[in-house]
């Protein structure tokens, strides 16, 4: 019996070491010195979501707008978008990971949001998008009045479903591991709909676009932010800056045309956080 | 080592999360039992196809991740048209892959009384039904308590796979909670604990019934 409660005692007392790790080591391991000294830069992205950062089955390369955002990063930082590391993470494991300094920067279509902001350092708005519906064809939902009771599926770490939860409570909410699960349980018949930014919902719907649609129109405002380790105030003004510099030389322009076909919107405010807007 | 009173406010998730889990592994258990003792038997089975079945049933679900398999329940099924909930999935890959190690745990045991007995009680005028029931079963029973104690505590931990299918386990809960109150540690330590709410009492449960057995032989 004495061991047994020994080994509690240790796994009690581990566990305080754990949570007693603190985040300033995060900002340090991967502050703009830290970074140039290991001649690599080390960015969170997304592998699920089309168009922003995606394993593309066909050759198991990593593509997408923010993926071309954080190469020329790493060149305009390191000298070439080689020296640039891309790690993979999901809505739930990207801030756990800033934290850990296990990534550098995260650009993983993350809304910027006042309860972020305490967690992590945010760069300047880099996309613009609003969180939307997407079904299957033929569906009756026809936007956000159409979902008392219903179904509603998003990925683990995302605000979407909470958003909704506000404005609609009687849903029900399902959150799986990622957007491509969702997708895969939208498929299956799993839910009635799937929630989040248009722009993530455009790239599910462009895979199937015979057997899916948006729909609802847009329902918030979200601001997308390149995230940091709090206290990490060199690397977010560098950011910041290379964020202005692309965008006066074309080169925002030119990746944002590469992936979405049309020009950048002009209006895209510097500062904004996650807005709901009314139905 | 980070506010507790930040969880309070997710008690109704806390306590959903619990109680799936709890039923879950609770339905998961009887039928992981029921399915073993078959597929036992069938292995045992003097007639070669039986075995032969047997054989097949342990070595595919013990040798392929019982994520896979959860996740061609909850999703794959689904879309063949057989739509079965998130919980029943679950319960039904846990049974599954469970049955099979308890399967072989029974073999083993059934196995390790020595043929003598068998054959002794036979002669003794015994049918087969009654030499198992009255001189080998409960032999073999004794033998295979820890291992069956192993597989219910691993069943208990392995039913955290319904997280990954939104099946609203424990640590869905927690993966929900953290994301929301970013207090990352704090959460999963608080629900591993829940866990242990479960397994201890099993696992002291599995002890005692061990000891008594071992003192009425």
């Amino acid at each position: 019996m004495k061991k047994k409660w020994l080994s509690l005692l240790i796994v009690a007392i581990l566990a305080f070491t754990l949570s007693a790790c603190n985040d300033n080591d995060a900002a340090k391991n991967s502050s703009l010195d830290a970074i140039k000294k290991r001649d690599k830069l080390i960015a969170g992205v997304r592998y699920d979501v089309n168009l922003f950062g995606f394993k593309d089955p066909a050759d198991g390369m990593v593509k997408g707008f923010e993926i071309d955002l954080m190469k020329e990063l790493a060149k305009r930082m390191l000298g070439s978008e080689k020296k640039l590391e891309l790690k993979e993470v999901t809505s739930k494991t990207r801030i756990p990971l800033l934290e850990n300094g296990d990534v550098d920067i995260v650009a993983s279509t993350m809304t910027i949001t006042e309860e972020r902001k305490q967690q992590l350092n945010f760069s300047h708005v880099y996309f613009m998008a609003g969180q939307s519906l997407l079904v299957k064809k033929g569906s009756h939902i026809k936007g956000i009045n159409d979902l008392k009771g219903k179904i509603v599926m998003t990925s683990k770490g995302a605000t979407s479903g909470l958003v909704l939860k506000k404005l609609e409570p009687s849903i029900k909410l399902k959150e799986y591991e990622n957007y491509a699960d969702a997708f895969t349980a939208l498929k299956s018949g799993k839910g009635d709909v799937i929630t989040t930014d248009d722009s993530i919902l455009m790239g599910m719907e462009q895979q199937a676009p015979k057997d899916f649609e948006i729909v609802g129109g847009y329902f918030t405002q979200e601001p997308y932010g390149l995230g940091m380790a709090k206290g990490n105030k060199e690397l977010t003004s560098y950011v910041n800056k290379y964020l202005k510099d692309i965008q006066n030389d074309g080169t925002y322009e030119e990746i944002y045309k590469k992936w979405f076909k049309k020009s950048p919107p002009n209006d895209i405010p510097e500062e904004a956080v996650q807005k709901v807007l009314k139905k | 080592m980070g506010d507790f009173s930040l969880l309070a406010a997710y008690k109704q998730e806390f306590i959903d999360g619990f109680l799936t889990t709890l039923s879950a592994s609770l339905l998961a258990l009887v039928l992981s039992l029921c399915v073993g003792t078959i597929i036992a038997c069938l292995r045992l089975s003097q007639v070669q196809l039986l075995e032969w079945i047997g054989t097949a049933y342990v070595e595919f679900f013990r040798n392929t991740p019982l994520v896979i398999q959860v996740f061609f329940f909850a999703m794959g099924l689904p879309s063949l048209g057989w739509n079965i909930s998130e919980f029943t999935a679950g319960a039904i890959g846990l049974s599954i892959y469970t049955g099979a190690f308890i399967a072989e745990a029974l073999r083993a045991g059934i196995q390790s009384v020595p043929r003598g007995q068998m054959e002794a009680s036979r002669s003794s005028g015994m049918t087969y039904i009654q030499s198992m029931r009255y001189v080998i079963l409960p032999q073999a029973f004794k033998i295979v308590i820890p291992p069956l104690g192993n597989q219910c505590v691993n069943l208990v931990k392995n039913s955290s796979v319904l997280a990954i299918i939104a099946g609203g386990d424990l640590l869905y809960a927690a993966d929900t909670v953290s994301s929301q109150t970013f207090q990352i540690n704090l959460t999963y330590l608080f629900v591993a604990a829940l866990y242990l709410v479960i397994t201890l009492p099993l696992s002291f449960g599995v002890n005692q019934l061990e000891r008594r057995l071992a003192r009425q032989s």
